[in-house]
């Protein structure tokens, strides 16, 4: 099975020019994503990290599910957003959830970062990706964890990095460049706010699978994750 | 209804570009820390470089994924082999063993371009260069890459190393000094910059020589 190929990956793949697979197995294996979230933004600030995503699960071009959470809390100190197919998205998050199970029966005192998770989905969206069965997600993971600061992005081939901004899908066409330009180091809570709801907004404008309903998660220094629900109406 | 193919290649290019230099008691090693995807830049801060051992720094570009998978399963091998010689591994040892890793993957290469530099048993700056199934070769200096065509060139033209052809094999080491070998590195990357749109933001250098380890940076063109 020799591969010559190299393409660029993101959401909107375009056809292989010869196939990479034949066989039965071949009905096992994701092909399409089929409900999909757009894009996840996600920023640094002074106090810890901000997250933001709609609440739109798109059908193909059918704007189908208008109230789907994309950013979800993991363990005490982690935030993950999803942007991709929502049933993987799902599965991440049992993933996940046997993760911080395991973590607490220990019963050490010791719990997982932010760090420690984003690599632990980095390795489960490359092992996947060798497989040829991806998850068909980007997703960005940040955290507060002893006042450091993580923010990070992983995608479905397995390609990750961490940074003080990170945009998945359209955010990054549209967003990082915003962000890029407008975000330092000592952005309070409400400048960062003020900023990811720029970004939204511009995507909204250009994205058409963005619907105009917004979440917002936070993770401070020291405090738990908490969650901010808010609908945001254009005109 | 025509069969479905998988629309997905498992494959991209991150870019960047790595260079490294033999010296007769210095190694000098590079890579740009820009990480794109298309024509996107995904950071301008990510390090290509690793060093697996005191004597051993590798410089990977390609896929991100699998340069990174590649330094993890180093990085394992190289414990193992603690435990079982109780000495660290030399970087000849090394470079044998990265030749085995990705050949071992020949059928689903890792799709990384390698450049592994380091210091051998005698303490002479050594430098191996790979494709991405492992054929490998000791060279005075080498560039991998998005920017080697741009740097390799140049290299030729400055380090005046003997043709591989000669017989008896002549030393490849270059003759430069530690600084004028760091200058050189830093104005290749500042060419290659110019012209490649994937290499730039900024250089990271690794200097190894008897006294250990030293990093340096240097700030390229965003652009």
């Amino acid at each position: 099975m020799l591969l010559g190929i190299l393409g660029m990956n993101s959401l909107d793949c375009t056809p292989a020019t010869n196939s990479l697979i034949r066989s039965e197995a071949d009905s096992q294996r994701t092909l399409y994503p089929y409900v999909t979230g757009t894009s996840v933004v996600g920023i640094k600030y002074k106090d810890g990290i901000l997250l933001a995503a709609d609440m739109g699960g798109s059908y193909g071009s059918t704007l189908r599910y208008k109230s789907v959470e994309r950013l979800k809390p993991v363990g005490k100190h982690s935030l993950i957003g999803a942007s991709g197919e929502i049933s993987d998205f799902q599965e991440i998050m049992r993933y996940l959830d046997d993760l911080i199970l395991s973590d607490n029966m220990w019963d050490d005192g010791n719990s997982l970062g932010p760090k420690e998770v984003h690599n632990y989905l980095t390795r489960v969206m490359y092992n996947r990706r060798n497989k040829f069965n991806p998850l068909w997600n980007s997703l960005v993971l940040g955290g507060v964890k002893n006042g450091q600061k993580y923010l990070g992005t992983v995608n479905m081939i397995g390609v990750h990095y961490e940074d003080n901004h990170v945009a998945t899908g359209f955010g990054n066409h549209l967003a990082l460049p915003l962000l890029r330009d407008e975000w330092h180091e000592n952005l309070t809570f409400e400048e960062g706010v003020i900023l990811l709801e720029k970004c939204m907004r511009v995507l909204l404008y250009r994205d058409r699978s963005a619907v105009n309903k917004l979440q917002v998660l936070f993770s401070l220094c020291g405090i738990h994750t908490s969650r901010l629900l808010g609908n945001c109406c254009t005109v | 209804m025509t069969k479905q193919q998988a629309n997905w290649s498992p494959y991209d290019n991150n870019g960047g570009t790595c260079v490294a230099i033999a010296g007769t008691d210095y190694c000098v090693i590079a890579a740009d820390t820009r990480m794109s995807s298309g024509y996107n830049i995904l950071t301008r801060d990510y390090s290509k470089i690793i060093q697996l051992v005191d004597t051993s720094v590798l410089a990977s570009s390609g896929f991100q994924a699998d340069v990174r998978a590649l330094q993890k399963v180093l990085a394992a091998k190289h414990l193992q082999y603690q435990y079982q010689h109780n000495k660290q591994m030399s970087c000849p040892a090394m470079a044998q063993l990265l030749s085995n890793t990705l050949y071992y993957k020949r059928f689903f290469p890792y799709y990384a371009f390698n450049v592994l530099g380091g210091l051998d048993r005698e303490g002479k700056g050594c430098v191996f260069t790979y494709d991405a199934v492992g054929s490998y070769e000791r060279v005075g200096y080498s560039s991998q890459g998005s920017g080697s065509t741009l740097i390799t060139p140049f290299l030729d033209n400055q380090l005046k190393s003997p043709g591989p052809l000669l017989l008896p094999a002549r030393d490849a080491v270059t003759p430069l000094s530690e600084s004028e070998a760091i200058d050189l590195v830093k104005t290749c990357f500042a060419s290659a910059t110019e012209r490649d749109i994937y290499t730039g933001d900024k250089l990271e250098i690794l200097i190894l020589n008897a006294s250990g380890t030293r990093v340096e940076y240097m700030e390229l063109r965003k652009d």
